[in-house]
């Protein structure tokens, strides 16, 4: 009897736990086949693109279409001019945003909550509003087919991470800031020595999500850049693509292992810092 | 006397100091293109003569004659509209599969989070490839199951699905926002649903639906407001080579922030394209703004929550 039902409630846990796994089992398939796909896709030759039925697995992968992409288009070239501009807006989000995240939390003025609150408001804003002025302005500078209009704007701080700072900053216990006020520090050493020591966690949050955002962006380079050579990563595949669609002979094996190598610096990020990434949203969709 | 008002000067400056880069930027970056967009919507401009001041023209030019723009917006409302709601529920039943005690399950959130951060451009070259009607991986698994695919992005039928198809798979952030919501629910509640013999689906009715409404808004406005403003698929995986064809077949997946683009950066029209973006800030805030007043009545905060 009483075996009887032990081994009942274990069939029951079994069968569930199937379940549970078959669902996500099969889940999972669906979102990774399309990256499986374009992997196979990337080792073909031209035959293997285009052969009825496909063969997932080519007899002979061709990994040289990773050599020839990155030939096709300036890959490295991209590689750098991205790598230098994400770099310096990452750097530029991180001291800006923390300093006046700073002001915010830890220092009081007067039209301080007002100030903070139309910081706030900020964020509703569409790009799209302030885009074509931005784009006069920067123009009538000399600054377009430039970098600065991309880099630049990461000196005043961004709304979004201002405020996850500012919340991370104020759940730091003030007797930190007491005891080095004791020690003779001031506000700069506090802001420099002790928060930014203290929000680590939350400055690598920030600095993953201004990472991604900045590597991703398409739409910043694609109005600000005209010079192949001046494009980021983003810009070049899409300019690769038109040139290989534009030439006729699709070369689709080119393509997806010249986008697969667009893809990888982000899956390696996402792979270093996974729990960041997770904590970043929670923080932002929980307290937003 | 004058030594409270000093040390109060004293600290307003400091603290101004402190917020000064998010202040000037507010003055140069924000506030300011906000004044001269509201100056250019009401000009003709191409950037090579000064600008002619027109009045309303540009606004009445959109909304009563420009039958282009009346096609972009019937073509982004459908995006929304179908995009937004099919969103929220793939990313809550993943979240919902996700919230169980299994062994890998983290394994599991990085497939279905992965593509979410993952480059849009390189993502849109994988998709174009994937809706190939001929060559392409979606139609020759239709092909298994006896169905013949449709033209997808070359049909003016079916290049928007396919974008909204597309956009399911980078569920992976709002799926991230329900899990974290469905963590904070307080076993407690389950437990005593549990003593009142509720069932799975009548525990996910009246505790885990309400209980994480407040991420579902969150989840909603943030994904109508991007949805709203879809540009980079649109732009890399319709039209042909040459510029100006993107958007096709036929204006199908013409959107809101495609045609501004186009006005903007292609013929430079840029009196014409600020009227544009205003037009979709006040749509976009009129849509939030409804959201926010309904949601009063399926929104349920805990009390005591903050």
């Amino acid at each position: 009897m009483a075996r009887g039902s032990s081994w009942q409630t274990m069939t029951v846990a079994t069968s569930r736990y199937v379940v549970a796994y078959g669902v996500l089992i099969l889940l999972s398939g669906v979102f990774l086949l399309p990256l499986l796909w374009m992997l196979s896709v990337s080792v073909q030759d031209v035959e293997g693109v285009f052969a009825q039925p496909f063969r997932w697995i080519p007899e002979q992968p061709r990994w040289e279409n990773f050599r020839e992409a990155v030939t096709m288009f300036p890959f490295g070239r991209y590689l750098a001019n991205t790598t230098i501009i994400t770099f310096s807006v990452v750097l530029l989000t991180l001291l800006s945003s923390s300093l006046v995240a700073y002001g915010f939390s830890r220092m009081r003025f007067r039209g301080r909550n007002l100030l903070f609150a139309l910081c706030l408001s900020t964020m509703m804003l569409p790009g799209q509003v302030t885009m074509i002025p931005l784009y006069v302005a920067f123009a009538r500078l000399g600054w377009v087919d430039t970098w600065y209009p991309l880099i630049v704007p990461a000196l005043f701080g961004s709304p979004f991470y201002i405020f996850l700072l500012r919340q991370f900053f104020l759940t730091i216990p003030r007797e930190y800031d007491e005891a080095a006020v004791l020690d003779g520090a001031g506000k700069l050493r506090i802001y420099w020595s002790i928060i930014l020591h203290l929000a680590r966690p939350a400055l690598a949050t920030v600095a993953l999500f201004s990472f991604v955002g900045t590597w991703n962006d398409f739409f910043g380079p694609l109005i600000y850049i005209n010079t192949p050579e001046k494009a980021t990563l983003t810009l070049g595949l899409q300019m690769l693509k038109s040139q290989i669609v534009g030439t006729g002979t699709v070369q689709w094996h080119i393509l997806m292992a010249a986008s697969l190598l667009v893809m990888l610096p982000n899956v390696v990020v996402f792979f270093l810092a996974q729990k960041h990434f997770v904590k970043g949203l929670q923080m932002g969709g929980l307290r937003g | 006397m004058t030594h409270p008002f000093r040390t109060r000067l004293k600290r307003d400056v400091a603290g101004y100091a402190f917020i000064a880069p998010w202040l000037i930027g507010f003055v140069l970056l924000t506030a300011g293109p906000m004044a001269v967009s509201v100056y250019l919507s009401g000009t003709s401009w191409t950037m090579l003569s000064p600008p002619v001041p027109v009045g309303l023209a540009n606004y009445e030019t959109i909304l009563v004659e420009d039958e282009l723009f009346v096609t972009s917006l019937q073509n982004t409302l459908y995006y929304v509209a179908f995009s937004v709601p099919l969103c929220l529920v793939t990313s809550l039943i993943l979240a919902i599969m996700l919230h169980q005690r299994l062994r890998g399950i983290s394994v599991f959130r990085t497939i279905f989070f992965l593509p979410s951060i993952t480059n849009m451009v390189a993502v849109s070259m994988l998709w174009l490839w994937v809706f190939n009607p001929e060559f392409g991986l979606l139609n020759a698994l239709l092909e298994l199951v006896g169905i013949e695919g449709p033209l997808w992005l070359q049909s003016e039928t079916w290049a928007k699905p396919s974008l909204i198809i597309m956009s399911l798979w980078g569920v992976g952030g709002t799926m991230i926002v329900f899990l974290a919501a469905l963590q904070g629910i307080p076993q407690e509640l389950y437990e005593a649903a549990d003593l009142d013999g509720a069932g799975r689906f009548r525990r996910l009715i009246h505790i885990t639906l309400p209980m994480i409404s407040p991420a579902m808004l969150f989840n909603l406005i943030i994904g109508v407001i991007g949805s709203f403003q879809v540009f980079t698929q649109a732009f890399v995986m319709t039209g042909t080579a040459q510029p100006g064809s993107e958007g096709g077949p036929n204006n199908a997946t013409l959107f809101v922030v495609l045609y501004l683009y186009k006005k903007a950066f292609q013929e430079f029209r840029m009196g014409y394209a600020s009227a544009l973006a205003w037009i979709l800030f006040f749509l976009i805030l009129a849509v939030t703004l409804v959201q926010m007043r309904l949601s009063k009545r399926w929104v349920h905060y805990e009390a005591g929550e903050r």
